[in-house]
């Protein structure tokens, strides 16, 4: 176990507690403010503006070429803003060097130096802060713990494996005790097995230490299970900012909505709409649904309504109670998961809709088979007006 | 009928034939010259052909049958000659693949560093002159540096000098020319290993908190090392034993080795002596290889 360092504050020593995003009374720790990098003619990051809070395992998520790395860059100190600030713990660090930011970085490649021991590579930040040796000698030992690695202190990098190197990594990077830790992809280069457990023990680690993690990766389920918060990032600029939850529940749009998961989209003209509530026909059926939307849109216009596979209810009966059934369909696929199975379904205008159900009866026969004739239904509060 | 070929059997031949193959060049080409070279440095000199006695005498009794001796070694002692173009063929070059490192590291960084279209645009640059006969590049050196050397007239019209300047047949002259032969030597393998560096690593250290100059002492440097030492060797070496500079641009007092050499062998017909010369000179060439070997084998320990 490591102390807790800085004991000022209310969430010192733990990850953020509560949803302090949500208070505007709280200071924000990491400050972007219309921070842009372009090269050339072209944008990497355009004008982006965002607040971290303390202890916070905030994750920018994007694809290839969608700026996060330039972002990432940029809050290490690798890149130099073309425009805007970055404030860390109120202090502009927007042109300080590399060395003297109160950041460290855990590199994709992990970066651990070839030639130094597995001790010296973790001793590296200290020494360069120039502390006594047997200071370093504790901190070192106490890190080595941390990651589970006293036994390998003083093996060389290449006798290590690919997720023992990257606990080298980790090690190094929060031995300066830093006040914000940078990952780039920190699970990118693990087997699946690996990257489940090791993304536990980032969580863990994060709890225990209370340093704020800023993470960067283009899987949205590394993104959705580490994160307090998410940025879904395309080019250059911010889509959403949310918790997982509300990026995945009510994405802003249809590039969101596909990113994380699987989601059915369904045409639909608006019949009414007051800003609580929308009412739409579907196109294909004849049902109107209902669904919670805060804009108004004008009755007759075009919109689209998406719906997750896991919360569309399949049945060979019509559904009773408050469920809208939306249209009904001939099961012509699915694929039985043991714990879920999923459904293809034709509906009766010939779009494909994917259902996830949950195995709840344990049975050696299928429930449903090929061909079966099935009702599909949601209940309003799980769809959501998709715009763009 | 057709024959069957026993597939292990003509594997394990041609494993052989690949083996053999390295080991029966140094024989051929190194080994056995240096074997001769030995004797002839354990022979006495004789105005005859060829000018050296025999090891082995035929005709006398069968405990006096070799005729070896240690003159050539002790004569190397005892004139102070070959004592001083040692030392100074050791100088020499140990100052030139100084210079060439100082040059070569730069330049095989910078070359590492720029981006591809160009990067090959500036290794032919690098080893272009290979293309012209070493000799005349030394005697253009000749022309450049002489009294009435395009240099020394260049200074003088200009007005910066009002007598041409002693270039040619100096030292420095001797340095020159090395280091202008022998740099591309020096960058190739530096480039080779400056290449292959990850320039996260550079990052890295930087964000743990190494300045600029920390890092290249911390990380580059260490990691070039395989590079530096294959530079330095391949400048040393044929450094030590260089003739042709040192004659064509050194003064009299610029007496190496290689010179030396020459002398005892096609001046003085002493050819046991110059063997015994080389045989030496050979020695002090194997040591540092040798201390190579050690740097090299000492990470895997």
């Amino acid at each position: 176990m490591t102390e807790t360092s800085g004991g000022n504050s209310a969430n010192a020593g733990g990850a953020c507690s509560g949803s302090p995003w949500k208070d505007p009374s709280q200071q924000p720790f990491i400050e972007l403010q219309s921070l842009s990098k372009r090269f050339g003619q072209f944008s990497a990051v355009d004008d982006i503006s965002l607040k971290i809070y303390r202890g916070e395992l905030f994750t920018i998520l994007g694809g290839s070429g969608c700026g996060k790395s330039t972002l990432l860059r940029m809050l290490a100190g690798f890149e130099k803003p073309s425009a805007g600030r970055i404030l860390i713990d109120g202090v502009d660090i927007t042109s300080s060097p590399p060395y003297e930011r109160p950041v460290n970085m855990m590199f994709q490649s992990y970066a651990v130096f070839p030639h130094m021991t597995v001790e010296q590579n973790i001793a590296y930040g200290l020494k360069k802060e120039k502390l006594p040796r047997d200071e370093v000698a504790r901190r070192v030992e106490e890190m080595l713990q941390l990651v589970q690695l006293p036994q390998l202190a003083k093996r060389k990098p290449n006798q290590l494996s690919g997720g023992q190197s990257q606990r080298v990594a980790l090690a190094r990077a929060l031995i300066k005790r830093p006040k914000v830790l940078l990952l780039d992809e920190p699970l990118a280069a693990l087997d699946k097995k690996l990257r489940e457990q090791t993304q536990f023990e980032l969580m863990n680690l994060q709890d225990q230490l209370g340093i704020t993690f800023v993470v960067v990766t283009h899987d949205q389920e590394e993104a959705m299970t580490l994160a307090t918060r998410i940025a879904v990032m395309d080019a250059g600029k911010f889509v959403q900012i949310g918790t997982p939850s509300e990026v995945y529940e009510f994405p802003r749009n249809r590039f969101i909505a596909d990113f994380f998961g699987k989601i059915n989209v369904f045409e639909a003209t608006v019949v009414a709409s007051d800003g609580q509530y929308l009412t739409a026909r579907l196109d294909d059926s004849d049902t109107e649904i209902k669904t919670r939307h805060e804009q108004s849109l004008a009755p007759g216009s075009r919109c689209s309504i998406g719906v997750r596979p896991e919360k569309l209810l399949i049945s060979t009966e019509a559904p009773a109670g408050e469920a809208y059934t939306v249209t009904r369909g001939v099961v012509e696929d699915l694929a039985y998961y043991g714990n879920r199975s999923l459904y293809r379904v034709r509906s009766q205008n010939g779009a494909v809709i994917q259902v996830s159900a949950q195995n709840y009866q344990r049975s050696a026969e299928l429930l449903l088979e090929w061909d079966d004739e099935v009702f599909l239904s949601w209940e309003s509060g799980c769809s959501v007006v998709l715009t763009e | 009928m057709t024959m069957v070929v026993n597939p292990g059997k003509r594997d394990r031949l041609w494993r052989s034939v690949v083996i053999a193959t390295p080991y029966l060049w140094l024989l051929l080409f190194f080994l056995v010259p240096f074997a001769i070279v030995l004797k002839i440095s354990f022979a006495d000199p004789l105005v005859a052909q060829p000018p050296f006695t025999a090891f082995f005498d035929w005709s006398a009794d069968a405990g006096k049958r070799v005729l070896a001796t240690l003159d050539n070694y002790r004569f190397l002692l005892e004139d102070k000659l070959y004592l001083v173009s040692y030392l100074k063929s050791i100088k020499i070059a140990l100052i030139s693949t100084g210079l060439c490192l100082l040059l070569g590291f730069p330049m095989a960084y910078a070359i590492a560093l720029t981006p591809y279209p160009w990067r090959n645009l500036l290794l032919l640059l690098v080893i272009l002159p290979f293309w012209t006969s070493f000799l005349l590049r030394v005697y253009a050196w000749m022309v450049m540096l002489g009294k009435q050397g395009l240099i020394n007239n260049l200074l003088l019209s200009v007005g910066v000098i009002d007598e041409p300047l002693q270039m040619l047949y100096t030292d420095g002259a001797v340095y020159l020319g090395i280091v202008y032969t022998y740099v591309p030597f020096m960058i190739l393998p530096l480039y080779a290993t400056l290449e292959k560096l990850d320039l996260d690593l550079h990052e890295a250290a930087a964000d743990l908190g190494a300045r600029p100059l920390q890092v290249f002492r911390d990380v580059t440097l260490p990691l070039a090392m395989p590079g530096i030492i294959a530079g330095c060797l391949l400048v040393f070496i044929p450094a030590l034993g260089e003739y042709v500079i040192p004659a064509l641009l050194g003064g009299l007092d610029s007496l190496m080795i290689g010179r030396t050499l020459y002398d005892e062998f096609f001046v003085n017909r002493d050819w046991p002596l110059a063997s015994a010369v080389a045989v030496v000179l050979l020695l002090i060439l194997i040591l540092p290889i040798m201390l190579f070997q050690r740097l090299q084998q000492e990470p895997e320990a």
